[in-house]
């Protein structure tokens, strides 16, 4: 058994995080910095943290991932980084050459207590930053939150220092997007195409970390919301937030500073978050939904009444990152499926009291912790107290599936073993026939593979 | 291929620092050598990183906890700190390991952290660190638990070696130690290895005096048994009847650290990491200690022969020529059929403390040239060789690295070999207590080139176009979208075992394979090679 110490008997954890069911700050900074074009991100902080975050990046969408670091020594972690950061931002544009650098901060930096806002205007005094060039900066400590929050804070950064509204509004809307991948990205924007709705998707990572290969490496992939772009979010007519934790501050932080009003969807996971989302599109946009989509819609409801069955009273065991899993756990209920446990490493009331909500008719028996010691030790313990039929959840979730013998499908982040989740798209309803086709699939190969000869089916 | 003119590594060297800001430029002219084997030029390493600069490194408690006591199944490994760096050293270096049975512990499928919280920043983290040793005992009762302090906890001033002395007392039948392995401190995974060093070998060598038997019984310093390695090794180690007390620490336990001070030879795989080490055990046990290298066929033999000659007994030495050939056709075979593909492919390695130099003789065996290679951590000894130990000055951002006082142990100690007997085998060619380092295995004009960036990489492959370049996850990508295969010498693309005879099998089927590919002949679309011919007009709207 390769969690052969995890025990049935739960033993309540205070102090003691095992197996983690999030990642700290900085890496989601990191990835959303990654989605403004010929943006370098840099992280102010000791070496390690940076190298482990490109690592990750990289081990998930198997590209190339680049960031500079402070390179913190025990010098500068005494007497501040100021200089380490100066620096590197002259070495930054003299070798590298960026349009502009996001810097995101570490616990180290965060506990010294540097002031990214005073080093980066006293670059810009020491004339380190070229005419046209840019720095944004977003504080990241990894002991608050998660790497969604980091990415939250990146986001809203974006907004923060790029926006400008000069009282020329624009026809068009933001969407900021939450933590997806770089084919959802290009899977929002399709559906907005398909609307005919001209949108400001930030930040963007699609042609950036699925990229192709050309036998050239293209520093700064041709993907990613350009500056002037990003300016001009301000001056849109409103903004939609996909996902509460990880879109919505960006959207709040557009409102404060330029008066553009927002609503928060669900990132648009599964049936009914996809409807909701195109009917905010449809309505703030005042087109209506083509029918071209109607058809996607009816090709997904197809599916969900062909299959009704093998999905029917599944119990699922799921976890990751809270605006994955609320419509997650609300299409898994629209499948007639169980979800019985639910983990979220990221800490934040909003999330248990939407997926409790959601279950309210059908489960509110299921386990649902979010925060420190919501981890997939306590999930797996929690399967070994109630089996279930199916897990859902990142890469480490493999470990539990091999042990326990559950059906298994790769959702959220990170995916390090297997490749899909950067080229085919997990929302819309293209990405709910996609998700419902890998649920069916560890399904009936289980069936397949537990089945008796004579009841071995052909078809199914 | 065998004609490809290269260019001339002076100019090339020029060339990649041409772009840097002049400070800048004259520091990595120091770090970039063009190698004369004959007369080894000094090379700069071990320094801090330039801030910007896009470098390879990672830190000193990636060195500490993800590299040395990563691979001990047994211990629990708690990170004190944030989530993050626990997170990123959880499974992601494959460090096999083999426990013994389905009841053998084995807690390395396991990430443990006291996840602090801005609350814990601001107030102190002993007590959640106190607690979550206390949970971590109540529900594992682990025979150790080792502790690591990550960036903020040497800030914050949390003293974790009295927690962990006053835990161990409290528990009575746990090992409990600290590691200050703030990821700041050094420059490099380097300094990682250094704490760890020392904390393993004043908390746990030593413990266990229990004679474990066996003639020949050997240490196995710095093989981390990625991929399978070590288990390769003990293989063969086992054919020859040779003993291994402890692996430092591939498929590890803690109860073979604490009785490695029963060995009566080290034998060390990675110098940089381990080194420490086994000049402590020399000093307080007086077991002697050897470079060798598993990696490479040639390298593998060599190195088993060079085991039997320390122990200068008649039946081992013939043992080991057997397995020698017993294990040789194999490899012969293969080789035969890959060497005419592969022969005179161009190989640059850029990898941690150690591969960049190990690798060359794997390189070497298919007939293929290194060019240019480096390390990201390494010292000037594991470049220039040990000899320059002496004249190393260690500077302000290492200097608070603690160097332990070692002495003679009043009981334990026992010298394997008297001085006379050492000089003599020394003599006969046995280069005991010794390590020349990568650069006298490197041609002459080859560019030897330490902490090398991201710059300088896409530099060199420009300018080179070498056929395979080893590095690490975070360079593969990138240099494979230049038309380059990339082979990782960290994680072996999650391959391997490369070390032994087998391990050189699979090595060069790797290799043959990667050089080999068709992919790289299928990049350019085939309308952009030569434009398609337009037989119509359509309009289309």
């Amino acid at each position: 058994m390769l969690l052969r110490h995890t025990n049935k008997e739960i033993l309540e954890r205070e102090a003691l995080t095992i197996n983690p069911a999030k990642t700290c700050q900085p890496i989601g900074a990191m990835y959303a910095a990654l989605g403004i074009h010929g943006c370098l991100p840099h992280s102010h902080g000791s070496q390690g943290c940076c190298s482990y975050h490109r690592s990750t990046l990289t081990r998930h969408y198997k590209e190339p991932v680049m960031a500079a670091t402070s390179s913190f020594t025990e010098g500068a972690s005494v007497f501040g980084g100021q200089a380490n950061l100066v620096t590197a931002i002259d070495n930054i544009f003299t070798v590298y050459e960026p349009d502009l650098i996001a810097v995101h901060s570490t616990c180290l930096s965060e506990t010294i207590g540097d002031d990214l806002q005073q080093i980066v205007t006293k670059a810009k005094d020491d004339g380190k930053i070229p005419e046209g060039k840019h720095v944004i900066y977003a504080p990241t400590p990894s002991f608050v939150g998660s790497h969604v929050t980091g990415y939250a804070n990146m986001v809203a950064a974006m907004a923060e220092q790029f926006a400008e509204n000069t009282g020329k509004p624009i026809e068009q809307i933001n969407i900021v997007a939450g933590w997806m991948e770089p084919s959802d990205m290009r899977e929002i924007k399709r559906l907005a195409k398909e609307l005919g709705v001209t949108i400001q998707l930030f930040p963007d990572t699609s042609d950036v970390l699925d990229a192709p290969q050309t036998g050239k490496h293209v520093f700064y992939p041709k993907g990613g919301i350009r500056v002037p772009d990003l300016k001009s979010t301000g001056e849109s007519k409103s903004s939609i937030a996909l996902g509460c934790f990880s879109g919505e501050p960006g959207a709040v932080a557009l409102d404060k500073k330029c008066k553009v009003p927002f609503k928060t969807e669900d990132i648009p996971v599964g049936l009914r978050a996809t409807d909701r989302f195109l009917m905010r599109l449809s309505k703030t946009a005042g087109v209506k939904i083509p029918e071209s989509i109607t058809d996607e819609r009816g090709r997904l409801v197809d599916l969900m009444t062909d299959m009704e069955q093998y999905f029917h009273g599944k119990k699922v065991a799921l976890f990751g990152d809270p605006d994955d899993l609320v419509p997650l756990t609300e299409f898994l209920l629209d499948l007639n499926m169980k979800p019985v446990h639910i983990i979220s490493g990221t800490p934040g009331k909003r999330f248990e009291q939407r997926i409790r909500a959601i279950l309210a008719d059908t489960h509110a028996d299921a386990n649902v912790k979010n925060g420190p010691q919501a981890d997939i030790f306590l999930l797996h313990q929690w399967i070994k107290n109630e089996p279930v039929d199916l897990l859902i959840g990142n890469t480490y979730g493999k470990y539990i599936a091999r042990d326990e013998d559950i059906p298994f499908v790769r959702y959220g982040f990170p995916i390090l073993d297997r490749i899909g989740h950067s080229y085919f798209p997990n929302i819309g309803y293209m990405g709910a026939i996609r998700l419902a086709e890998k649920i069916l699939g560890v399904l009936m190969d289980r069936q397949d593979r537990d089945a008796p000869e004579e009841s071995f089916e052909l078809v199914m | 291929m065998e004609s490809r003119i290269l260019p001339d590594p002076s100019a090339v060297k020029e060339e990649l620092i041409k772009k840097y800001p002049p400070k800048v430029a004259k520091k990595r002219g120091k770090a970039i050598v063009v190698n004369d084997p004959a007369e080894i030029p000094q090379v700069q390493a071990n320094i801090r990183t330039i801030p910007g600069i896009i470098t390879q490194r990672g830190c000193s408690y990636a060195g500490c906890k993800g590299v040395v006591l990563g691979p001990t199944r047994d211990i629990v490994n708690l990170v004190h700190g944030p989530i993050g760096c626990s997170f990123y050293a959880w499974l992601t270096r494959r460090n096999q390991t083999r426990p013994d049975g389905p009841e053998g512990e084995n807690y390395m499928t396991y990430c443990f952290s006291t996840d602090m919280q801005e609350e814990h920043v601001v107030f102190g983290g002993e007590k959640k660190l106190k607690k979550a040793i206390q949970e971590a005992y109540d529900l594992f009762h682990p025979k150790a638990i080792g502790i690591f302090s990550t960036c903020p906890v040497g800030l914050i001033g949390d003293d974790i070696h009295a927690v962990a002395k006053e835990m161990r007392e409290k528990l009575g039948d746990c090992n409990i130690f600290g590691f200050s392995c703030e990821g700041y401190k050094g420059v490099s995974q380097s300094a990682g290895h250094h704490i760890a060093n020392n904390q393993v070998f004043k908390h746990v060598v030593g413990l266990d005096d229990t004679d474990k038997g066996g003639s020949f019984k050997i240490n196995m310093l710095g093989e981390y048994n990625i991929g399978g390695d070590a288990f390769e090794i003990e293989r063969l180690l086992d054919k020859c009847g040779i003993t291994l007390v402890a692996s430092f620490s591939g498929n590890s336990t803690i109860g073979q650290f604490e009785n490695s001070h029963t060995a009566d030879l080290n034998v060390i795989m990675c110098h940089r990491s381990i080194n420490y080490m086994a000049e402590m055990m020399e000093t307080k046990y007086g077991i002697p200690w050897m470079k060798v290298n598993f990696i490479g066929a040639e390298a593998t033999a060599k190195s088993l022969r060079r085991i039997a000659r320390y122990f200068e007994d008649d039946a081992l030495m013939a043992r080991v020529e057997e397995v020698i050939a017993e294990e040789m056709p194999a490899v012969s075979s293969v080789i035969e059929e890959i060497h005419p593909k592969t022969k005179g492919k161009l190989a640059m390695l850029f990898v941690g403390g150690s591969r960049a130099h190990h690798y060359q003789e794997l390189f070497g065996e298919l007939g293929m040239e290194t060019l240019s290679a480096g390390y990201e951590f390494g010292h000037r000894d594991d470049y220039e060789g040990r000899r320059i130990i002496p004249n190393i000055k260690v500077d302000a951002d290492s200097k608070n690295i603690e160097e332990l006082k070692i002495s003679a142990d009043p009981e334990k100690y026992k010298p394997r070999k008297t001085e006379e007997e050492l000089e003599k085998l020394k003599e006969a060619g046995l280069d005991i207590r010794d390590y020349d380092g990568m650069m006298p295995d490197m041609k002459k004009g080859s560019l030897v080139i330490d902490d090398i960036s991201h710059y300088e990489t896409e530099k060199l492959i420009e300018l080179y176009k070498p056929d395979i370049f080893c590095a690490g996850i975070k360079e593969k990508y990138v240099v494979q979208k230049m038309g380059v295969p990339l082979k990782q010498l960290h994680s072996y693309d999650y391959g391997g075992p490369y070390a032994g005879f087998t391990g050189a099998i699979n090595f060069y089927r790797d290799i043959d394979r990667m050089v080999n590919s068709r992919v790289w002949k299928l990049i350019q679309a085939p309308w952009e090679e030569t434009a398609v011919e337009l037989e119509a007009d359509y309009v289309t709207q």
